[in-house]
């Protein structure tokens, strides 16, 4: 009754009989039954675009995740003015003395104009930050978005109506705008204006917000494949033989969801990013000194007319990661579904 | 189709008060007194009071949500601040000025800088898509696929600053980015917009030359392409008299969903070039937190989205005869 899923036991299983099967028959080529998962990681390690770009995306989540481990190896941290404390790093005017923004074998990605911190460190670890809002907040809206739109789906009649409509309401309206100003509200909620706004509150706030605003997009796709699906035979077939709508929600429709869900949220990851840091960019984002690759971008365009070096690095690692991510994304979205065609 | 219009504008006011009253809700309802906020940090106990009078918090919520309404209509006045002509949507206390007077006075800025920008984004990405899509699995399609999937990944505030420090700073090909008013020399008001159209257009545009050459592949599979073909009709005039008219249903549609975001984009290209319009209004509020000026912006910016999309789905009518609008 079920559709077949992409689980390791079922994939050991499946693969040990035919080979039993193979062993019996004695002669010719093996015929090796293979589950959607396996069928899906062979297209996918044929795809040498896909790997290499997963390649760069793990070394990027690799970076984050040592961040502090490959500072301590370089031996400066994100948070001492290094520009400030030596003399003869940077000018008068807070400008780095060395050509090319400072770089040297001190510094390698050279130093942050003005407090003289280390680049280099400062990227790591902005990236750290990025990246973890980012994961986190994909984590909770596809949950969230999972869970709406199969409920809206799956229920239909007035709660599809009303789902729908906050849906809708929500993908209408200019997230960016709504993004900045909501996080005032969502820390005035929490924090007394006479109090310093905590680091943690600041990181939990961007995330509600970014949350509150982003599940509409996977709610919506995944409401429309869940109307589809429920009509299909293998749905009410298990509904007639009586399985409860746990049952059917589990086994049923969510195997068949996993397609979706997956490629949609390659395609989130990216674009929190971005929204993480165009926060940053625009001053309402994680505050200082935590490290935040977002507000590397608002150092430097206030930096740039002097030293447009600072600005290259956040810039360049951002456009690796969205390229490489965004390509990984269309690479397993072939590897998942052969036919479509891009 | 006057029924139609009525319906859709009547639909939206319900959606734009449902709007309002929410982001109302949320703004007064935190614990943050916003009349302390208002105050400054040297704050006077009569100040206090009286800003505490003129926000009407001695008043339950939906009464002071009904005056915010109503002086929309009727003007308010805020005593010892300033009058607040109709339409009010507020009075900022943090910058002395209704809310109403100074998004007005920033509306050219970002209205200039988005309807330049949807211009090169839909002229330039169409243009592009179309010839990739006549190229198919050519050269020229590659480098067009190649390039849109950069285009798409590329950040405002990292091309922004990087092409301005190139094209204004070291070549002076261009002047630098600022607004200067179409009526008061059209001249100058392309050239300094140039670079945030470009800027703002680059993220966009490879979008639409995807899109583009996929749909138009697409309408070139189809029967009545076929048909017209095997009438004697020239490849050439299917491409340009059938097939694109097919393909720009679909643009039209995600093109009116991408005006929130265009908005947003809007929000960083005038952060990062200093432009002062509705979005740098909107992140200087937020850092003072000027909760009316931040209601008044939320309140037009959705405002704008929502009447935009009525606009789109009536372009729909023009472009396909199929279309009806009821």
């Amino acid at each position: 009754m079920t559709f077949p899923s992409s689980t390791a036991t079922d994939a050991g299983a499946e693969s040990a009989d035919t080979a039993d099967a193979a062993g019996t028959a004695g002669s010719g080529p093996a015929v090796v039954g293979r589950s959607p998962g396996q069928l899906m990681w062979r297209r996918f390690r044929r795809d040498k675009t896909g790997v290499v770009s997963a390649i760069i995306v793990l070394a990027f989540f690799l970076i984050a995740l040592l961040a502090p481990v490959i500072a301590s190896l370089y031996g400066k941290d994100p948070y001492t003015t290094y520009g400030q404390n030596q003399p003869g790093l940077l000018n008068d005017f807070g400008y780095p003395i060395a050509p090319n923004g400072g770089i040297s074998g001190d510094f390698w990605f050279g130093l942050e104009p003005g407090l003289g911190r280390d680049v280099f460190t400062q990227l790591v670890f902005g990236i750290r930050t990025s990246l973890s809002i980012a994961l986190v907040v994909t984590v909770i809206t596809t949950i969230i978005g999972v869970a709406m739109g199969i409920t809206s789906g799956y229920l239909g009649g007035k709660t599809d109506y009303v789902i729908g409509r906050v849906i809708d309401t929500l993908l209408a309206f200019p997230s960016q705008l709504f993004l900045i100003v909501f996080l005032p509200v969502v820390e005035a909620a929490i924090v007394l204006p006479e109090e310093e706004t905590p680091v943690w509150l600041r990181y939990v706030s961007i995330c509600v917000v970014l949350t509150v605003l982003g599940w509409a997009t996977i709610a919506r796709l995944l409401r429309a494949q869940v109307l589809s699906l429920r009509a299909r035979e293998f749905v009410e077939a298990a509904r007639v033989t009586g399985a409860s709508p746990f049952r059917v929600i589990f086994k049923e429709l969510l195997p068949n969801l996993w397609t979706p869900i997956i490629i949609q949220s390659t395609l989130a990851l990216p674009l929190y990013v971005g929204a993480e840091a165009g926060l940053g960019f625009l001053g309402v984002g994680m505050t200082e000194p935590t490290p935040d690759w977002g507000r590397m971008f608002q150092v430097g365009v206030n930096v740039y007319h002097s030293d447009v070096t600072y600005l290259l690095f956040p810039g360049v690692a951002m456009l690796i990661f969205v390229v490489a991510f965004n390509l990984l994304g269309d690479s397993i979205r072939d590897a998942f579904d052969p036919k479509t065609k891009r | 189709m006057t029924s139609y219009l009525v319906r859709r504008v009547a639909g939206a006011l319900v959606i734009l008060m449902i709007i309002s009253a929410i982001t109302f809700y949320l703004f007064y309802a935190v614990p943050r007194d916003p009349a302390r906020a208002f105050c400054g940090k040297i704050c006077q106990p009569e100040t206090l009071a009286l800003i505490r009078h003129n926000l009407g918090m001695d008043e339950p919520l939906f009464v002071q949500y009904w005056h915010w309404l109503a002086g929309i209509f009727t003007g308010r006045e805020f005593v010892q601040f300033g009058e607040c002509p109709a339409p009010c949507l507020g009075y900022s206390f943090a910058t002395q000025e209704p809310v109403f007077g100074a998004i007005v006075d920033r509306f050219p800025v970002t209205l200039s800088l988005t309807l330049g920008a949807s211009v090169v984004i839909l002229a330039f990405g169409i243009m592009t898509g179309m010839i990739a899509a006549w190229k198919v699995g050519q050269p020229l399609d590659k480098i067009a696929s190649a390039s849109s999937v950069v285009g798409a990944s590329l950040q405002i505030y990292f091309v922004g600053p990087l092409l301005a420090f190139y094209l204004v700073d070291t070549l002076q090909l261009i002047p630098r980015p600022s607004y200067v008013p179409i009526t008061e020399n059209p001249v100058e008001w392309f050239t300094h917009l140039l670079l945030p159209w470009v800027v703002l257009s680059i993220i966009f545009t490879a979008n639409y030359t995807r899109m583009t050459r996929s749909q138009m592949v697409e309408q070139l599979a189809e029967d009545y392409v076929r048909t017209a073909r095997a009438k004697g009709m020239s490849s050439k005039a299917v491409f340009f008299r059938f097939a694109w008219r097919g393909a720009m249903i679909p643009i039209v549609t995600i093109f009116g969903v991408d005006l929130a975001t265009l908005l947003g984009g809007a929000i960083i290209t005038e952060q990062t070039f200093s432009l002062h319009g509705i979005g740098e209004l909107a992140v200087r509020a937020v850092q003072n937190t000027d909760l009316p000026m931040l209601l008044g912006v939320t309140i037009v910016g959705a405002a704008a989205i929502v009447l935009l999309n009525i606009l789109v789905d009536v372009l729909y009518a023009f472009i396909d005869p199929r279309v009806r609008l009821t």
